[in-house]
């Protein structure tokens, strides 16, 4: 579904991802970890096609295709969709306005919106003073609404409650579960969201670079047990090797 | 810089040459019925907000360059008529005539004093409580003209009185100067909601001198809409208040296309304590030139007054220069302002168009949010037709 060769980006001349090689088949979610500032975000953003994530070497390949050159809205209309970390607010756009404008045809925005305790959202301006959590729930319906074959999720539990956790991963896995062959990108630090939302693999960045990419929920064991400084120098075989023996 | 660059730009494209407009023109006749009005017609004024099917509307007056074409009330105890035929009705009526608008202010009132054509009178008796509002319309229909309105509109004591006008222009009119000379008295306790859209064509020139007066406890609401291109437009009305407790508040919105050229302000002359006001634009800049003038002015104690402007620019021609004024005579005066000017924002177009959005839409949404009318307070009839305009707009600006 996606595949990324050697891809470098830089944000305002300065390089903040360097020779990236990832695969996504179709059906599968990456977990994608990694400490503050390690470049995860922007790699989901480079994917997106933002104007401030350059692309200084590789490419970007999307259902066989390769989309450098395409604008943002020419990939969503491919099949991307993101959930952002961090959205704009817009000032005098409702909530419920952009619901109109994304949304497909069968799309019951009061239903889904309700589904996702957002009903009183929709006649408030886009992300203007939602809460942490709202803003989660909000990206949802959005990415919901417009049916991505690939969903690019940041951090979708990150300041999320106990029982929102629930009702966000419900909703991801509506999102996946559209399709088989739907995939998804799930960049997270707490791996929280893997109570709901299965990942099929896992890698690291760290710097800019990935650095392992193995079993989601055994990277994690072994970040939270010895830190990320330890994934980076463990490569290869002795990581696998390594993995095994601490399961034991 | 940049302030120097609109200071070059006032001179060259606020220069009007009168005598290069027809002064005489072909007569219209007079339509008891209003679907008698050619489809290009009809379309142009509902596009200014004034609805031929006349449905919520408490009357109508149509002017056609230089002929009165319609001018009937549907309601008892609203008044409408040519300033002509109420200048002769009306004996009193000559008090009104350059009271707050001074005919020698410049060129334009002195040629609409010399020659005038019609205008509307409009006018709400005691107590008079209309459901709909009244709409006026002033249209350039014959390519060329120049056509030198002076209009009238009196709130009587305790009335509340809504106006919708619209100007316009017929489609295969290029070129035009319109004259509008506006003089609007809000008696005692009276409230008047004034809505004027304009619908001119690109190449025409419009200079509206307009003043209004407002009595004790009356309220003078403003709603000012330029959408569409317009070669140059420069107006400043202003409102006096004189009677203890008098409101008023000018909103406007504006939109500059590429090579329009507007210098438009608002100013309020607090003049009776107690007394107070509000102005709010919001500017937005698709390549034309915006000059967006403001002017407080308190004289008597006790007196709130605040001035608020954004604009906004699209791309990357196009200039928005915000000029807030406050002035204070006396100390217990309370006046603020604020003023934002910015371009539209890239991470929010492009957070739109990670939705699908062209490039396109997300500027028209951006833009439409921005120019939210809700903050205006509009009665609903009136913000129907501000949404309308904006949205017709949208569609052929992006
Ligand atoms: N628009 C920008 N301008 C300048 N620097 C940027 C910009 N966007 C990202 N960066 C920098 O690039 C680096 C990677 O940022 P990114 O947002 O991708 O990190 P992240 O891995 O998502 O971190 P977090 O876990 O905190 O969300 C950081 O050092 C960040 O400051
Ligand atoms: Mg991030």
């Amino acid at each position: 579904m996606l595949k990324i060769e050697d891809l470098s980006i830089s944000v305002s001349d300065k390089e903040v991802l360097s020779d990236i090689n990832l695969e996504i088949k179709k059906g599968e979610r990456l977990a994608l970890l990694g400490p503050n500032g390690s470049g995860k975000t922007s790699l989901l953003m480079a994917i997106m096609g933002f104007s401030n994530y350059r692309i200084k070497k590789g490419n970007i390949i999307f259902k066989g295709r390769n989309i450098n050159k395409l604008s943002i809205d020419e990939r969503a209309r491919l099949g991307i969709g993101i959930m952002f970390q961090r959205p704009p607010t817009i000032r005098g756009v409702k909530t419920r306005q952009l619901m109109e404008l994304i949304k497909g045809g069968d799309f019951n925005v009061d239903k889904e919106a309700e589904e996702l305790t957002l009903k009183k959202f929709l006649d408030r301006d886009v992300n203007m003073d939602f809460s942490g959590g709202e803003i989660k729930r909000s990206e949802l319906l959005q990415v919901l609404a417009s049916s991505p074959e690939l969903s690019l999720f940041d951090e979708p539990e990150s300041g999320v409650d106990l029982e929102n956790i629930a009702l966000v991963g419900k909703v991801m896995n509506r999102i996946l579960d559209k399709n088989k062959d739907n995939a998804a990108l799930i960049i997270t630090h707490t791996g929280y969201i893997f109570d709901y939302v299965e990942p099929t693999k896992g890698c690291i960045l760290v710097g800019g670079r990935v650095h392992c990419i193995g079993d989601a929920k055994q990277i994690l064991q072994t970040i939270k047990k010895h830190g990320y400084g330890w994934c980076v120098t463990c490569e290869g075989e002795k990581l696998k090797a390594k993995h095994r023996s601490l399961e034991k | 810089m940049r302030r120097r660059k609109v200071k070059s730009k006032t001179s060259q494209s606020g220069k009007i040459d009168i005598t290069s407009y027809k002064s005489k023109t072909k007569s219209n006749i007079y339509l008891e019925d209003l679907q008698e009005l050619s489809a290009d017609q009809k379309k142009n004024m509902l596009a200014a907000g004034v609805d031929p099917s006349q449905k919520a509307r408490s009357g109508t007056y149509i002017q056609m360059d230089h002929s009165v074409v319609h001018s009937k009330s549907l309601y008892p105890g609203l008044e409408v008529m040519s300033t002509t035929e109420a200048l002769k009705k009306y004996k009193w009526l000559d008090d009104y005539f350059w009271k707050v608008v001074s005919f020698s202010a410049d060129e334009f009132t002195k040629r609409a004093q010399v020659q005038p054509h019609h205008g509307y009178f409009l006018r709400a008796l005691s107590g008079v409580k209309a459901t709909y509002p009244l709409q006026a319309c002033l249209f350039i229909n014959d390519n060329n003209i120049i056509q030198n309105v002076h209009n009238i509109i009196i709130a009587e004591e305790g009335s509340e009185l809504e106006v919708i006008t619209g100007c316009a222009t017929a489609s295969d009119v290029k070129r035009g100067l319109h004259i509008g000379i506006s003089e609007f008295y809000v008696k005692k306790g009276a409230r008047l909601t004034f809505t004027m859209i304009h619908n001119w064509a690109e190449d025409v020139a419009v200079r509206p001198r307009t003043a209004t007066l407002v009595e004790e406890g009356g309220t003078f609401l403003s709603n000012y809409i330029c959408l569409k291109p317009v070669k140059t437009l420069q107006m400043y009305p202003k409102a006096e208040l004189v009677g203890q407790g008098a409101t008023a508040r000018y909103n406007s919105i504006l939109f500059a296309h590429p090579d329009s050229y507007m210098d438009i302000g608002s100013r309020v002359i607090l003049k009776a304590e107690g007394s107070k006001a509000e102005i709010i634009t919001r500017a937005v800049s698709a390549g034309g030139d915006i000059i967006a003038r403001g002017h407080l002015k308190g004289e008597a104690k006790n007196i709130k007054a605040h001035l608020e402007c954004r604009g906004l620019i699209v791309t990357d021609k196009g200039i928005i220069h915000a000029i807030p004024e406050l002035e204070a005579s006396i100390r217990e005066v309370d006046l603020s302002h604020e003023a934002a000017v910015g371009k539209i924002a890239r991470d929010e177009i492009e957070y739109l168009m990670a939705r699908g959005l062209s490039q396109g839409e997300a500027q028209a949404a951006i833009v439409r949010g921005f120019l939210d009318t809700s903050i205006m307070g509009l009665p609903d009839v009136l913000q129907k037709e501000v949404d309308k305009a904006i949205s017709s707009c949208e569609k052929e600006a992006f």
